[in-house]
């Protein structure tokens, strides 16, 4: 409550509101130690040479020089950006087609949402061991189109370490496009009909109208998915687990399992720490910015 | 972040204002389309092979788990079972084995229950009494720990699991439910007071002066007024809750015991282990098993759910 301190004036100027200051004290908590407080302090840790316990021994950026020349750490990077570029186009393009097309005044709507809905109400961990599933070799879409005749058809991207991570891609697309699809179609429900009988007076085919018109009316919507999906890409590590745990080798590692497994099974906390702190960086890249556009630059909204 | 919110009331609106648009218009709109248009043919074609997509999987889930092993090894994933059998569910639910257990998914599932339903309470009840003050009872410095809290949904949970299992070590609960619940009370408060702080800056404020000029309290005038006039956001918030704790495995990994591992962990487990020979169709029950609970949730709710998890998708 340091905030409160300064306020002088009149005596009782503390107990004004009282109430609603001991309802906050969870908020404040949460806010001021455990995020602002346990960030820095995972910092400053990932200075030190902690390895068992963590330890104020500090030594420089001793664990960063380590990290950069981990060969783990690097296809974790490497994979973190094949996944996350591609999954951003991906589910973009994707969510926003599906969303075009609902947006037709077709029949059965609600089926069509439901069912492409529901695949973001499962866990990452069910939706990763139901694609182990369906993409194992030996039971999977491979062996059921060999089956079928095409003796040399071969799809196992979970067993093939050059394009691993592209199979994780395929489960988290499944997963997470049916909810950009639900806030693009929210979006294009935002866009007022007057805008496309204008189009269609003037002649406009509807792929440009879509395109040149109503895509850059709906930049804030496209803004707010793209932060979504982006500090949800950075997270990645429940699919990855139940996928392949990493394999194979640890050519579908990701940075978040790197982070847990130097600071829970490797014993190397200074390590996990540089590691987190570097995903901290990552998404404040992708957040100041937003932010800056968005709750500064005065106010001005889209 | 406030647009997220403002955002998922257009989700909500727009829909239904289309719909009733579409039923006022009725014969007088425009000339109506010939229902097998190549137009049609394809908008429809497209959305069948896409819902087919989506459901396939689930399809194979439910089918694999029907069948017996040797008609796993035999046949292929997209037939339906010749001989349905239910013995991998009641293997999957009593006697799957994790490392030296031998109980099957039935302990998981109570302890995501024992996790759940007390996380969900808790939490909740927290964030709408915080989400209150910051709409009705504004005070010096409470914008900026706010604004922090907001921020602090943004930051990966790697960076702040350690400080975290220091602090519940220091109190001794790490380790245990108790602990695990205050987790996931923590990382629910930020969506969650962003939800209820929104809903009750939108209800009238003539409400709430009323009440004060009558002499009611902070407490009073959230339990006789904010309380019944906002259930439907409750339902919002515990849909986002249930779904997402239950739907949880980093917290219950790092911060509970073995014994206390929720169903997504030990799930992982009974699928990932490397010993025995691979059951698919034990595996694939309990998969279903565990999806069960979300997506019952997610078929009962409609609606309210992709409100709840356009507010949740902040929390990534």
């Amino acid at each position: 409550m340091a905030g409160h301190t300064q306020s002088s004036g009149r005596p009782n100027q503390w107990l004004r509101n009282l109430n609603a200051k001991i309802a906050s004290v969870p908020m404040i908590l949460t806010a001021v130690v455990i995020f602002l407080g346990g960030t820095i302090w995972t910092v400053v840790y990932s200075f030190t040479n902690s390895k068992l316990l963590p330890r104020l021994t500090f030594v420089g950026f001793d664990q960063y020089e380590r990290l950069w020349d981990a060969p783990r750490w690097l296809v974790s990077v490497q994979n973190l950006a094949i996944y996350g570029i591609f999954s951003l186009i991906f589910s973009l393009v994707i969510g926003f087609v599906l969303a075009a097309l609902m947006d037709q005044k077709i029949r059965f709507e609600n089926t069509f949402r439901t069912i492409m809905l529901y695949p973001f109400a499962l866990s990452f961990i069910v939706t990763g061991l139901v694609w182990q599933w369906l993409l194992n070799p030996e039971f999977g879409i491979q062996s059921v189109v060999r089956s079928l005749g095409w003796e040399t058809f071969t799809f196992d991207p979970l067993y093939n370490a050059d394009i691993v991570i592209y199979g994780i891609l395929i489960a988290a697309l499944w997963q997470g496009t049916g909810l950009v699809m639900c806030l693009m179609l929210a979006g294009l429900r935002g866009i007022d009909e007057d805008i496309w009988k204008a189009a269609r007076v003037d002649g406009i085919p509807m792929w440009k109208t879509y395109i040149f018109v109503i895509i850059p009316m709906m930049r804030g919507v496209f803004i707010t998915t793209l932060v979504i999906i982006a500090s949800g890409i950075v997270k990645v590590y429940d699919l990855v687990v139940a996928q392949t745990s990493g394999g194979p080798g640890i050519a579908s590692e990701v940075p978040a399992k790197y982070v847990y497994d130097y600071m829970f099974q490797a014993q190397n906390l200074g390590q996990g720490f540089a590691a987190s702190t570097m995903m901290l960086i990552t998404v404040a890249i992708i957040i100041v910015p937003w932010a800056y556009l968005e709750f500064g630059g005065g106010r001005k909204r889209v | 972040m406030s647009d997220i919110v403002a955002f998922n009331s257009v989700a909500e609106e727009a829909a239904p204002k289309a719909q009733a648009q579409r039923v006022l218009a009725g014969p007088r709109g425009a000339k109506p389309r010939r229902a097998l248009s190549g137009r049609n043919i394809m908008i429809y074609g497209t959305l069948v092979v896409v819902a087919l997509y989506y459901l396939l999987p689930l399809y194979v889930m439910v089918m694999t788990s029907l069948k017996g092993m040797p008609e796993i090894r035999l046949g292929n994933i997209f037939a339906p079972p010749v001989e349905i059998t239910f013995e991998p569910w009641v293997k999957a639910w009593a006697s799957a084995c994790t490392g030296l257990n031998c109980d099957g998914l039935s302990r998981g599932f109570w302890n995501s229950v024992r996790i759940t339903v007390p996380s969900t309470l808790v939490s909740i009840a927290i964030a709408s009494v915080n989400g209150y003050a910051l709409a009705n009872w504004r005070f010096k410095g409470a914008e900026l720990f706010f604004t922090i809290l907001i921020v602090g949904a943004f930051i990966p949970y790697q960076v702040m699991i350690y400080p975290i299992v220091i602090v519940l070590r220091e109190m001794g609960i790490y380790g245990t439910l108790t602990g695990l619940i205050i987790v996931h009370t923590i990382f629910g408060m930020p969506i969650l007071t962003l939800l209820f702080r929104n809903y009750f800056a939108g209800l009238p404020e003539e409400l709430f002066k009323a009440a004060r000029v009558d002499g009611a309290g902070f407490w009073t005038i959230y339990f006789k007024i904010m309380l019944p006039m906002s259930l439907p956001i409750f339902v919002v918030a515990m849909i986002l809750q249930v779904t997402g704790i239950w739907n949880d495995f980093l917290f219950g990994v790092v911060f509970t015991r073995p014994e206390y591992y929720p169903m997504t962990v030990q799930l992982n487990n009974i699928v990932n282990s490397v010993q025995g020979v691979k059951e698919y169709n034990v595996n694939m029950a309990a998969t279903i098993l565990t999806g069960a609970v979300p997506l019952f949730v997610y078929f009962v709710s409609g609606r309210l759910f992709v409100r709840g998890i356009a507010a949740g998708a902040v929390k990534g």
